[in-house]
């Protein structure tokens, strides 16, 4: 599903480097976890796969079901199939939430050339997926993300995620800001959403998140690179230990 | 004070291509008497402090320049809102197009007419407000205005209006120069809702005079018509008794000058006036220059006061904004508000903007905040990043901007209908 080739980035205005040789391959239908410490790259390499400005791509490649990633627009890969759920979800007065997924539902239809959803029936189908979210009917109403508290904005990713079926779904950091109450639903959202031809690549710091969505992979990130990669006890281990025994090891 | 030469010439030039309308013994004085003023202040200047961002020349020439005629095949705006319609064209009422003249709780008819006649209620308000506005910043092009239109509309409100009256001014000559000017009086506890819409003529110079009695109110909304040559100076001066309500919003896309003003005087304790406009100009579908020019008097006690303008430039396309309130001696508890923001879309656009606050009361609440600025670049990729293409995420972030200036619509239905105007407009640009 995603392949990641030997990725090495620079901030654009620096010219400093942040991915210095990632590599990482989730297969179709798999969830992967990526833990590491703070500053090691993570939200760089998600925000890069999605295509944000402001980094530079010195070497290396990205593939998502074969298809080069880098090279496109960050609309045409979320057309692809590419959904990142953000670690610091981004407040947008004046653009109600309900306008906004709409016309991104429809714009993802238009773009992959299938049939935009009626006002009805994009209705029906979000009140039932915001419901299950336990996401108040008012504050789909509400301009994007203003005034949402910070578990509420997370949830509200979910909920634009499920909204947009994605393939391959990037969640950073998710799980920050959530009650526990809300950590399982979230995850059980994202449970719901697991499927053979969907992946996901669940950045967390907790072992906590991963009780509730089981990886299949689970890799270590540090200084730009992934470090080491394992089964789901390798997460576990950084629970107890942290990481500077992974780090050591590596030196 | 002697005016410098070159103004004498520009004026003189001018008042000599014109020459004042045939009328009855009242509109004659006022016309007289109107051109007297503007011979004394002589036409706007472009060292004229008043039009430092605003380059008066093609509003004062002698003959207009020319326009293009605009054609659309849109369905017009308002067309769904049930009105009298009054149709002008190249600044000339035109009957047959038109509805017919009645309407409950109103009284219209058209300045021709009522100028004909020796005397006629209008000589109250006719000029009067317009003279009023000339201080303490002049306003000749008003001034010339009063002097020199001979159509426009003369409306008297007693009731509550049954319907808005829609003023629909059509272009069909590309030199046509139009001045025309109406008088609308609001009688105590009246209601009326006044449209305007249509670009009116390769120039446009309008005047419109809006009493408002006692617990009266007036609602105004327009949208200026898209045609990418047109130039036109417009001026409201609004005078407010007590209780009474002036609310006024202006949709502007396209027009390669617009100089609206409006100058606003509260009179009457509790009065309420609101002023909101939005300017969508895009610099390379030809010149674009929007300049929105407020005063707002407050002259009683406990009014409010709001300013609200939005103007999304790009492509080298210029917005000004001078905005004033002024709080005279014994206007306690004012609450008055200002804001003027741009957003610009490239770096080729400019937006100038002088707000003012002059205030000799010491018990009020004034604000004003002006702001320019490029388009949040971590909204846009969060939109983008959902599949919201670059130019569709752009335009619902301009559509949020100017929303706060939307909102100063009342009517839901005229409020939908200048919101599906704007998406149009935005929406062709995307081609
Ligand atoms: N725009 C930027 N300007 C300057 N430095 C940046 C910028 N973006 C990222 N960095 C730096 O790049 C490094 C990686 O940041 P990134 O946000 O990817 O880390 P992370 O692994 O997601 O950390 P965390 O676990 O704290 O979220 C950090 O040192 C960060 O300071
Ligand atoms: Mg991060």
């Amino acid at each position: 599903m995603l392949e990641i080739k030997n990725l090495h980035v620079e901030l654009e205005e620096e010219g400093k480097q942040i991915l210095k040789g990632v590599d990482l391959t989730v297969e179709s239908g798999q969830v992967h976890a990526i833990m590491g410490p703070n500053g090691s790259g993570k939200s760089t390499l998600s925000y890069v796969l999605s295509g944000r400005d402001g980094y530079t791509v010195t070497d290396g490649e990205a593939t998502l079901a074969g298809e080069d990633l880098l090279e496109m627009e960050p609309e045409e890969r979320a057309a692809a199939g590419l959904f990142l759920a953000f670690q610091y979800p981004v407040e947008i007065p004046g653009v109600g939430n309900m306008t906004f997924l709409r016309t991104a539902v429809n714009a993802q239809r238009k773009l992959r050339g299938e049939e935009e959803l009626s006002s009805g029936d994009f209705l029906r189908l979000i009140r039932a997926k915001a419901k299950t979210l336990k996401i108040d009917a008012d504050m789909l109403k509400r301009p994007v993300n203003v005034g949402f508290s910070g578990g509420e904005k997370k949830r509200n990713e979910i909920l634009q995620m499920a909204m947009l079926e994605p393939k391959m779904c990037i969640l950073d950091e998710t799980d920050s800001g959530l009650d526990v109450d809300a950590m399982k639903l979230v995850s059980e959202g994202v449970n719901a959403l697991r499927s053979e031809g969907r992946s996901f690549l669940v950045i967390t710091h907790y072992q906590r998140l991963l009780d509730h969505i089981k990886p299949d992979v689970v890799h270590i990130m540090a200084d730009g690179r992934i470090i080491k990669t394992g089964g789901p006890d390798l997460a576990l281990e950084v629970e107890t230990q942290g990481y500077a025994h992974l780090l050591n090891e590596e030196a | 004070m002697a005016l410098p030469q070159q103004k004498l010439d520009a004026t003189g030039a001018r008042l000599a291509a014109m020459s004042l309308p045939e009328g009855g013994a009242w509109i004659s004085e006022a016309r007289t008497s109107a051109r007297a003023r503007v011979e004394a202040m002589g036409l706007p200047h472009r060292r004229d402090e008043y039009w430092k961002y605003t380059r008066p020349e093609t509003l004062v020439e002698p003959g207009a320049r020319e326009a293009s005629t605009f054609e659309t095949y849109e369905p017009t705006v308002f067309g769904e809102i049930d009105r009298l319609k009054i149709v002008f064209v190249d600044g000339v009422y035109d009957a047959e197009a038109s509805d017919e003249l009645s309407l409950a709780g109103v009284e219209i008819e058209p300045l021709s007419e009522a100028g004909a006649k020796d005397i006629h209620w209008a000589r109250d308000l006719y000029g009067v407000l317009e003279t009023r506005g000339q201080s303490p910043v002049e306003r000749p092009l008003a001034a010339l205005n009063t002097a020199y239109a001979a159509d426009g509309m003369v409306i008297r409100v007693t009731g509550k209006a049954e319907k808005p009256v829609s003023l629909v001014y059509l272009q069909e000559s590309t030199s046509s120069d139009a001045i025309f000017h109406h008088v609308v009086k609001i009688e105590a506890g009246a209601d009326l809702t006044l449209l305007e819409n249509g670009p009116a003529a390769a120039r446009l110079n309008k005047v419109m005079e809006v009493e408002i009695a006692d617990g009266g109110a007036f609602h105004h909304v327009r949208t200026q018509g898209r045609a990418h040559e047109r130039r036109a100076a417009t001026h409201i001066f609004a005078r407010l008794g007590k209780e009474s309500v002036f609310k006024s919003f202006t949709l502007t896309v396209n027009g390669a000058l617009t100089r609206n003003e409006a100058v606003i005087e509260l009179t009457g304790d509790d009065a309420v006036a609101h002023v909101a406009g939005a300017a969508l100009g895009d610099g390379a579908t030809g010149d674009f220059h929007h300049d929105d020019t407020v005063f707002i008097t407050h002259d009683a006690e406990n009014c409010e006061s709001r300013q609200v303008y939005k103007k999304v430039l790009r492509n080298g396309a210029v917005g000004v904004f001078q905005g004033k309130i002024l709080v005279k001696d014994g206007a306690q508890k004012t609450d008055g508000y200002q804001i003027s923001q741009s957003l610009l879309l490239d770096d080729d656009s400019q937006f100038l903007a002088k707000p003012e606050l002059e205030i000799y009361a010491d018990d009020v609440v004034c604000s004003h905040g002006s702001t320019s600025g490029a388009i949040d670049e971590e909204g846009l990729f969060y939109l983008r990043s959902r599949g919201v293409p670059k130019d569709i995420a752009t335009d619902l972030m301009v559509i949020a901007f100017v929303a706060e200036a939307l909102e100063e619509i009342e009517d839901e239905a005229i409020a939908a209908d200048v919101l599906s105007r704007l998406e149009s407009w935005l929406q062709r640009r995307r081609g």
